[in-house]
């Protein structure tokens, strides 16, 4: 056994309200430039929907993740090296930018320098790349918003595979939810697997995949073999970009910024410790409906001293064993299971779970006699398909998803009950296979969530791989040229100089 | 020193030097901007054939041409290979890639040029060398007629004399293509021209064609800036970060 930790996230879609704050924070932060306007780090998508970009989670059409061979081992759905490698010319796996969406801005000058015109002036938009005129918008960061477009063309959405699609393109039946997705720092990464240049890389300290500026090429592969394509190439610069799961503000046990202004605090952080050792076994458990138990199997208790006794040997810092004892996401994965992964059917063991969302009781099942199941509405009526979640978060087994929703509907009962009759309901927390102790700390964690209890992160323990006298009188962050700042301003007679004036505009 | 021993006996030293000393620093000093600058993101069309077609094309030649002109005489007349023989061969399996590659530019070059995302996000020097490429692959394949007036392969000694006077230091190298075709000449003062452009231009990413990949064990990376424990003693400070195949 060989124990590594990680900061995993997970993120409560039942308190999610699709404001995209996380998406325009993380995008002030890391993608306002050149090359990357298209790139979203963060984005929230409604489901039912295609997504961003177009259809990501049809691995048929973009052959991301991993496959299980007839010989039980796993290989990239893009196939064996020598065929990952046969793709560097043109690469057919690999979407083009009208499947994420054509940058654009709009003349709003226009706005203000229109002469007096009979019609309102008009803010006409103009691409990005090409600087021209868009006469039409096809497709933008955010599409499908709120159901936006047909339901024809949602209906396409990957996880109503096993339902009945057609009735919930009625007006009466219709159902959404928001997904907000980011890069899922796998324990078992394709991107890593099928970059060539091996620019991409896991990090054993905390588990963030990030790419090597410097040693990216810019092949593409890990484009197409991120299945849930969260890798972006950057047009301008020719390197691939990634959610960097705000390394700097997580080294400094802060939270990424997506956590940290998420106005819904549906976010969490927290420590996981896994056994590295395991990882290749559970990638390739038989069965797609195993992955997500084969995950659970992965994560270690922090409380066992045998496991305590293991991660001290293999190197873990005391501040990272405490911070995993205290672990909201360990609470939430492990003992309330209420989260899962991200199509672990992909098997890239993706470590951003989700809490599924709650919803309405369906019209139907409300006027008439309402299917309940011991006091509680039977959540097979609610809105949401369960097979619908089940396909996006268990690899379609229903099971899990139902106990994690019932659990939650339970944690409602329970807490009115103790709140308004002043009565502790054991019986209810049994029911669902928890204790009253449970309840109120899912309470504690899922309904106030306060800031110290969604994001325990232990500094990084600089101390471990650096000396501190060498940093002494060095330079801070630099863009890799020596102390420079990066500026190449090159003149014959000294770089360009300009005046700090401000310009004063004479009347 | 007439013109012939400037292009031919001092150009290809200027060429080269600045060809591997370019390389080096731009690989030291600006890594960043290392990379392949595919632009499929942007604009499949044109892309899937043309630059499958480029690229084999290219490599076929680039080994032909590294093959032939580089291999000491001595080794072919050893393996029995006539002069005649292989120039036949170097005109066939040439005009090939030859074709292929000039099929796979003109796509490059017109999706580069009239496509206005391609053309909007080409820096000067991404017009500018997909040109002289097209160029170059032209005057190469108007050597084949030439080459086909005179079988024998005398012709052809010559420009294998020439290039391995030059990586041998031999002065009179420059002697040996003095009284060669104005096209062969145009075609090698082209060719050393790439070189001397190759490391301010894209094509530095052939330099780091990624054929490693194929012997990585496993598939995943980590880098880890941990201290690294010896066995015994104490403990090495990792100042890079290493990698660890998994």
């Amino acid at each position: 056994m060989k124990i590594r930790a990680q900061v995993g996230m997970v993120l409560n879609l039942d308190k999610c309200i699709g404001c995209h704050t996380c998406s325009v924070t993380c995008k002030n932060v890391w993608t306002t430039r050149e090359g990357v306007e298209y790139a979203w780090f963060n984005n929230v998508e409604t489901k039912p929907g295609t997504g961003y970009p177009r259809d990501w989670e049809s691995q048929k059409r973009w052959n991301g993740g991993w496959r299980r061979k007839a010989n039980g081992q796993i290989e990239p759905r893009m196939g064996a090296k020598w065929r990952i490698l046969s793709k560097i010319f043109a690469n057919p796996d690999l979407p083009e930018i009208d499947d994420y969406y054509e940058p654009f801005d709009f003349d709003y000058a226009t706005l203000q320098t229109s002469p007096e015109v009979k019609a309102f002036p008009t803010a006409r938009p103009r691409s990005k790349i090409t600087g021209e005129r868009m006469e039409k918008i096809e497709r933008g960061p955010n599409w499908e918003e709120i159901l936006g477009g047909e339901f024809s063309k949602r209906s396409a959405d990957y996880n109503f595979e096993g339902v009945e699609a057609a009735i919930y393109g009625e007006y009466e039946n219709t159902f959404m939810m928001y997904l907000p997705r980011l890069c899922e720092h796998c324990l078992n990464p394709t991107c890593v697997a099928a970059c060539p240049s091996g620019a991409i890389y896991k990090r054993e300290e905390d588990g963030i995949v990030l790419i090597d500026q410097d040693k990216c090429r810019g092949w593409r592969m890990c484009v197409s073999a991120c299945p849930y394509k969260k890798i972006y190439y950057n047009w301008s610069s020719g390197k691939s970009e990634k959610c960097t799961f705000c390394f700097p503000r997580v080294e400094a046990g802060q939270p990424t910024v997506c956590s940290e202004t998420c106005v819904g605090r549906i976010r969490y952080l927290g420590v996981l410790l896994y056994d590295a050792d395991a990882i290749g076994a559970a990638a390739a458990a038989p069965a797609e409906k195993d992955l997500y138990q084969a995950q659970l199997d992965l994560f270690l208790d922090p409380h066992d001293p045998k496991v305590i006794a293991q991660a001290r040997a293999d190197g873990i810092p005391e501040p990272w064993l405490e911070a995993a004892r205290r672990s909201p996401v360990y609470k939430m994965a492990m003992e309330w299971k209420v989260a899962f992964p991200l199509h672990p059917e992909y098997r890239t063991l993706p470590m951003v779970w989700y809490v599924p969302p709650l919803s309405p009781i369906q019209s139907a099942a409300a006027s008439d006699a309402l299917a309940t199941n011991a006091g509680m509405p039977d959540v097979r009526s609610l809105r949401i398909p369960v097979r619908y979640l089940a396909n996006m978060l268990t690899a379609g087994d229903e099971a899990p998803v139902v106990t994690a929703l019932e659990r939650m509907i339970a944690l409602r009962s329970y807490m009115r009950a103790k709140v308004v009759e002043d009565r502790i309901d054991e019986p209810l927390a049994r029911s669902v296979g928890l204790t009253p102790a449970a309840l109120d700390d899912m309470y504690r964690y899922m309904a106030i969530a306060n800031y110290e209890d969604r994001f325990v992160i232990p500094t990084v323990r600089r101390e471990t791989s650096e000396d501190v006298q060498d940093l002494k009188g060095a330079c801070g962050f630099t863009f890799g040229n020596g102390c420079s700042g990066g500026s190449t301003e090159i003149g014959l007679f000294g770089p360009k100089k300009r005046s700090r004036a401000v310009k004063v505009m004479e009347l | 020193m007439d013109l012939n021993q400037i292009l031919f006996g001092v150009y290809p030293y200027i060429a080269l030097t600045v060809l591997a000393l370019g390389s080096v620093i731009r690989f030291d000093r600006e890594q960043y901007t290392w990379r392949s600058g595919s632009s499929q993101l942007l604009r499949r069309k044109q892309l899937m054939a043309g630059s499958v077609l480029f690229h084999l094309g290219v490599l076929v030649i680039f080994a032909g041409h590294f093959v032939g002109l580089l291999t000491p005489l001595a080794v072919f007349d050893a393996i029995g290979v006539t002069h005649g023989a292989k120039q036949i061969l170097a005109m066939a399996a040439g005009g090939v890639a030859g074709l292929m590659c000039l099929a796979g530019c003109v796509l490059l070059l017109h999706r580069r040029l009239f496509d206005a995302r391609i053309r909007k996000t080409s820096s000067f020097s991404d017009i500018a060398i997909l040109i002289l490429l097209t160029m170059q692959l032209l005057l190469g394949l108007a050597t084949i007629p030439l080459s086909a007036a005179h079988l024998d392969g005398h012709e052809m000694v010559k420009f294998m004399s020439w290039a391995q006077g030059i990586f041998t230091l031999q002065p009179g190298a420059a002697g040996h293509v003095a009284d060669a075709h104005p096209i062969f000449k145009a075609h090698l003062v082209l060719g050393m021209t790439i070189l001397l452009l190759f490391p301010f231009t894209r094509l530095v990413h052939m330099l780091s064609a990624p054929v490693w990949y194929l012997g990585r064990r496993g598939w995943q990376v980590v880098r880890t800036r941990r201290a690294l424990r010896a066995p015994s003693g104490p403990a090495v400070h990792a100042r890079a970060t290493t990698q660890i195949a998994k």
